[in-house]
């Protein structure tokens, strides 16, 4: 099942590819390696809740590449601000594995400094980041760099207010911003149609006065020509941009999910066909930049990073009863340590 | 301490809080005022007139009406190193931001392992007795103190609101500071120019007593000392203004019930889960063997804050707060 009217750079029912300009070879496979790790993270992920390694996991899978994309078409300088459904896209800003893992079996080693990697902290409720990429965008451009911002959401967070609160105010201010929607057409389990009357998402960057792009997410390079182009008008001080990236959720909301209650399954069977992971690869070996030797290594190489992340996940010792007390405040009341001497004298160590 | 006289000027509460924020975004440039009618405006009670000719349009910003998009921006102005001081119009107008206090500003740093700071304040008019449309009197202490990373501290006097907004600029953390309306033009005092902050956590001994402590914050801090003369010759009476609930001065408390042995605790906001509540817990927990009798609570009721023809039943009067204090005193 194909979209049509969606912009997309991978051929579809026979029409041919196109080349991305500025992306050369080297880059193609950056993405490549890329989306691998991503698919790899969250392969395992699932393999590693079933084992009760971790606790209750978000699924990506599918969405790697509207993920891949926006990353490849921002510079390291610009930030990012993702929803749980992109909980590991700071793999691709050099956060380790081990780190994320320890964000889903809730241990504060969890913890990261955004700063580090211009990755925001993983957004749980809907929406509520979008207003702090609105800011965080606004701030730098009163600091007078070029740096940008991207935030993802979902199809569902368009229907909060969060969402439009700060789609709004980032219009207002101008603030470099890219506002990056995966609709994959199901939050949870209400449709799209249930969500909203709009005939497509897009449709609402007009009220807010931003232009609007659509995309076939499962296309990586549609999503970072989009991005690309979301990021360019936002460093010429031209304000943000929405990136609508078309997909369609194939798997299970979470770990605790039942999609059969709801999903039509002959639908879910149609849009694995177009899995955003092979139909790049089909692509990157049209132009003869990948072969069996080449998908084996980069896929062992994302294997080997997380075996080695789980590894030191589980090897971390618990966390120490301070650290319930620690990190709310820079300078907090002098109750939490009254409180946690007291809990130390209850409960020892 | 300095070694220059610090000159004061009289001011009323309003031009107080107007004076600080002239001074501190004066002295740190990283300061930005944003809110509604902050700027063309001044604010719709004066607290921000003058800063955005002063400063510019960039640092006193009139945001469009979004109260929850104006403190989830104010968080990520902090990720861009911004100090952003973020205007609530009226205490009841603040409710659609509690969604981003509680899911982010009180827990965005604990998030980060406390890697990244957020030092932003939310300041707001609050309180009734002004004779105004419904849900433009309200006392939300309750609902922002409750919420953990997050300071809270409310003014009573020109020279705390000056001092204790000064105080919430430049803490690292997260800080709401309550401003009442009710006495934003009719409390006039010396306010010391230039700098002056006044710590958070202090409370203020604001008239001295040995029968009884009447504990009170903002606007309520007046009514204890009209209280207090009430009862001169009857009893002699402490008015303790707390100026901050948190982090709060336990050991000013303490101190003064254990000289006085009696509390009555004054609030506008309603009765359940108040703050008065939680001193009369913090009496009972640590103070049992000072009390000579109960903590007594006056305060506004369970109900909806009224329309404004009633609203003086509603609002703890002298008469009410000397009533508690004649029971404490005769128990």
């Amino acid at each position: 099942m194909v979209e049509q009217g969606l912009s997309r750079v991978i051929g579809v029912e026979g029409e041919p590819d196109r080349r991305v300009d500025g992306l050369d070879d080297e880059a193609l496979l950056a993405i490549h390696r890329s989306l691998v790790l991503l698919r790899t993270y969250d392969e395992r992920s699932v393999v590693y809740h079933s084992q009760g390694r971790i606790g209750t996991y978000a699924i990506f899978r599918g969405h790697e590449a509207i993920q891949t994309g926006v990353v490849h078409a921002l510079e390291q300088r610009d930030w990012i601000f993702p929803s749980y459904r992109d909980s590991a896209i700071g793999l691709l800003r050099g956060l380790p594995a081990a780190t994320i893992l320890q964000w889903w079996r809730g241990h504060p080693s969890g913890w990261w400094n955004p700063e580090d990697v211009k990755v925001a902290s993983i957004c749980v409720p809907i929406a509520s980041q979008v207003p702090h990429a609105a800011g965080l965008a606004w701030g730098l451009r009163l600091n007078g760099t070029d740096a940008a911002a991207a935030v993802l959401f979902g199809d569902g967070a368009t229907s909060e207010g969060a969402f439009h609160e700060g789609a709004n105010l980032a219009a207002v201010v101008k603030a470099p911003l890219v506002l990056v929607c995966n609709n994959n057409q199901w939050a949870i389990s209400t449709p799209l149609e249930a969500q909203t009357a709009a005939a497509t998402l897009a449709d609402k960057a007009v009220g807010y006065g931003m232009p609007a792009l659509r995309v076939d997410g499962h296309d990586v390079l549609a999503v970072y020509e989009a991005v690309r182009e979301g990021v360019a008008r936002a460093r010429s001080g031209d304000g943000p941009t929405f990136v609508e990236a078309v997909t369609y959720r194939s798997s299970p909301h979470a770990t605790a999910d039942d999609p059969s209650l709801y999903i039509d399954p002959e639908r879910v069977a149609a849009d694995k066909e177009r899995d955003c992971v092979p139909v790049f690869e089909g692509y990157l070996r049209r132009l003869g930049l990948l072969d069996a030797e080449r998908a084996t290594a980069v896929r062992e190489e994302s294997l080997a990073a997380m075996r080695a992340g789980i590894e030191t996940a589980e090897a971390e010792p618990p966390g120490d009863p301070e650290l319930v007390f620690s990190h709310a405040y820079a300078d907090p009341p002098a109750t939490l340590a009254r409180d946690l001497e007291d809990l130390l004298r209850v409960h020892g160590r | 301490m300095s070694a220059t006289a610090v000159t004061a000027k009289e001011l009323l509460l309003v031009e107080a809080v107007n004076d600080a924020l002239h001074v501190e975004l004066q002295r740190d440039g990283s300061v930005m005022v944003i809110g509604e009618d902050v700027g063309r405006l001044g604010g719709v009670f004066r607290a921000t007139a003058g800063l955005r000719d002063r400063f510019g349009p960039d640092r006193c910003v009139d945001t469009p009406l979004s109260e929850a998009g104006i403190l989830g921006a104010a968080v990520g102005l902090c990720m861009a190193g911004w100090r952003p001081v973020v205007e609530m119009q009226y205490d009841a107008f603040s409710y659609p931001c509690l969604d981003q206090l509680i899911t982010h500003v009180g827990r965005y740093r604990w998030r980060t392992g406390g890697a990244m700071g957020f030092p932003l304040v939310i300041r707001m008019p609050y309180g009734g007795g002004v004779r105004a449309p419904e849900l433009h009197d309200d006392s939300p202490e309750s609902y922002y103190v409750h919420t953990p990373g997050v300071k809270l501290a409310v003014p009573a006097t020109p020279a705390d609101a000056k001092g204790l907004l000064a105080a919430a600029i430049r803490d690292p953390d997260p800080v709401v500071v309550l401003e009442p309306k009710l006495v934003y033009r009719t409390a006039r005092g010396a306010v010391p120019e230039g700098e002056h902050v006044v710590e958070l956590g202090q409370a203020r001994v604001a008239r001295e007593g040995s029968d009884l402590t009447l504990v009170a914050w903002g606007a309520m801090v007046a009514v204890c000392e009209r209280a207090a003369d009430a009862l001169t010759g009857e009893a002699s009476v402490e008015v303790l203004d707390l100026r901050s609930l948190k982090p709060l001065d336990e050991e000013a408390l303490l101190t003064s019930i254990g000289r006085t042995g009696r509390c009555v605790v004054v609030q506008e906001a309603p009765r359940t889960c108040g703050f008065a509540s939680e001193v009369a817990a913090l009496l009972a927990e640590r103070a049992i063997l000072d009390l000579q009798g109960p903590v007594l609570r006056v305060t506004g009721y369970d109900v909806p804050y009224p329309y404004w023809q009633l609203e003086d039943w509603y609002m703890p009067s002298v008469e009410r707060v000397v009533d508690a204090a004649r029971r404490v005193l005769a128990f």
